[in-house]
């Protein structure tokens, strides 16, 4: 019964907001159509990072990927297919990526994936002016915002489920004990480097397609509006405000983050920079663990024992 | 069942294993005794597939050849790993501890049948099931790292120190529990300090020195052995 429930709300939670681009004005349109993507974001990210606690600063180099793929190929391939060729870049480089890196440790991978999103963006400059000659690209794909916030939004959706069906499978157990000792990880019988690299590539792709889609609404890109490592901060902040470790925890952390940076970027254009570091930094010494384990904690030993005691026998 | 030719590893320019022959039968008991440093540590380590073997190297079990397999192929021809210390997930509670130990291929049929057993093996893990593992003392710790290592069905179990840090109580009880285990026909290679409870469970054991296995010998004449008696079981004064 109460599943049922549940799947009735989320289904009809998806079709209020479906059908959103037919009531809201332009301007709530437009946050929506962020909302979804740093949503997107947020829970991919989490997918990967949060049960392993391999915290990744690349993803600004997989959606800058997304969104340089489509201002390369829209003129030249059908849409759906310049998505596909997006994916297909970015679980390549996913995969080399995660085979060199995953087996860096801790504070090496983080400076790593950082160091990915630079370079990245720096080969793709040095290209568009030694090869090309320009920088900067014209995308016109007949487009508007409510056909990007649909495919934001069908992705957002998919990415919960994945994340999801994740949580519950074999490799999402296997995730979180990666998370918790590796070198017993390694005496249980996981294959460590291919767990690893199918979340981490599953994770990339997302990311890479949240560029690829909402790369139109720019109409002109390049390097340093698609490689902003900002963004890159602010789905890390996301995913640890709301809890990266539980399913609804990141896209609870983008929804009123994604709102208050806008209001911030809007008012205080200046400060803008500041106030987000000192957030970040509020952040992370307050609710190291998310508001979701917050709230738990706070609500008392009841919802703790309640979650402790259906974890339960596992299904055999 | 398991056996060892040649075996050397070396980290960087430190030789920690040379030339080291050993076997396990099926079944059997084999206890590796050796002062800190004398490489038994590094033996396992090389057996279960956390530190590489040099070319020379032989490591065969059942016929297969392990050299080169990854840990959890390791895992996946029969041969389970206790390390030393830490052998369980401090954040899982008992049972999903044992549903990761029956994680591999060769493990996925009769899980709840060796679930039962480790029960059986463990009572008071039973008693536990959704206890989080951290919040355990010492000896049930090491109790479910054991469980874990046995829902991978294994064919030998390798343990490194056991007893390391356990009350003397415990310590009886530990190897109460690897005795029985011995009693269902899965091989043990055990490495260990304390010489004499190790010896009274063992079929044989091998001595170790340096990288090298120096001696070796059934379980009784090795408690006999005067190097053993001189060396780890503190009877200098009499064997003069």
């Amino acid at each position: 019964m109460r599943k049922g429930a549940t799947w009735a709300g989320l289904a009809l939670l998806l079709a209020v907001l479906a059908a959103a681009p037919l009531y809201v004005s332009p301007y709530v349109l437009g946050l929506l159509v962020g909302i979804a993507g740093y949503v997107t974001l947020a829970t991919a990210w989490a997918m990967f990072s949060g049960p392993t606690r391999y915290v990744s600063l690349a993803t600004v180099a997989f959606f800058g990927i997304g969104a340089y793929t489509v201002a390369v190929l829209s003129e030249t391939l059908p849409y759906p297919l310049v998505l596909l060729v997006a994916a297909l870049i970015g679980l390549a480089v996913a995969l080399v990526v995660g085979l060199s890196t995953l087996r860096l440790a801790g504070v090496y991978f983080v400076i790593f994936t950082f160091g990915l999103a630079e370079l990245v963006r720096q080969l793709v400059t040095w290209y568009e002016i030694n090869v090309t000659g320009t920088l900067g690209r014209y995308i016109f794909l007949p487009l508007g915002p409510e056909h990007i916030y649909w495919q934001l939004l069908a992705l957002a959706a998919f990415t919960l489920s994945l994340s999801w069906w994740v949580s519950r499978s074999r490799i999402g157990l296997a995730l979180k004990v990666i998370g918790d000792d590796e070198v017993v990880a390694a005496h249980s019988g996981i294959n460590l480097t291919r767990t690893k690299l199918m979340l981490f590539a599953a994770s990339s792709v997302i990311i890479t397609l949240v560029g690829a889609i909402q790369a139109p609404r720019w109409t002109y890109v390049e390097p340093a509006i698609v490689f902003n490592p900002t963004l890159s901060f602010l789905t890390l902040i996301m995913a640890l405000l709301g809890g990266a470790t539980r399913l609804w925890g990141p896209a609870l952390g983008a929804i009123p983050l994604f709102l208050l940076f806008e209001w911030l970027a809007a008012n205080f254009p200046n400060h803008y920079s500041i106030l987000l570091g000192l957030l970040f930094i509020l952040i992370v010494f307050v609710l190291p663990n998310g508001v979701l384990a917050f709230a738990e904690k706070l609500w008392g030993g009841n919802a703790g024992k309640v979650a402790a005691a259906t974890r339960g026998t596992p299904p055999s | 069942m398991l056996e060892i030719e040649k075996l050397a590893v070396s980290y960087g320019k430190h030789i920690a294993l040379h030339d080291v022959g050993l076997a396990v039968g099926k079944g059997e008991t084999v206890v590796i005794l050796g002062a800190n440093g004398a490489g038994k540590s590094s033996l396992i380590k090389a057996i279960c597939g956390m530190v590489p073997a040099r070319g020379e190297s032989a490591i065969r079990h059942l016929g297969k050849s392990l050299i080169g397999l990854p840990a959890h192929g390791i895992l996946e021809a029969g041969i389970a790993t206790v390390p030393e210390g830490r052998g369980i997930f401090g954040d899982l509670t008992v049972d999903e501890n044992l549903q990761i130990g029956a994680y591999v291929r060769r493990a996925r049929q009769g899980e709840a049948k060796r679930r039962a057993l480790v029960f059986e093996l463990f009572p008071r893990l039973a008693e536990r099931r959704r206890q989080t593992a951290s919040t355990m003392s010492g000896g049930e710790q090491q109790m479910l790292a054991i469980g874990r290592a046995l829902m991978s069905d294994p064919t030998l179990l390798m343990l490194d120190e056991p007893s390391l840090g356990l009350a003397p109580v415990l310590v009886q009880e530990l190897f109460a529990a690897l005795s029985r285990i011995r009693e269902t026909g899965v091989g043990l290679m055990i490495v260990e300090q304390n010489v004499r409870i190790s010896l009274s469970i063992a079929d044989r054991g091998y001595l170790m020195e340096a990288g090298r296995v120096v001696g070796q010998g059934s379980a009784t004449e090795l408690i006999e052995d005067p190097q053993v008696q001189r060396a780890f079981l503190g009877m200098a004064a009499t064997a003069q």
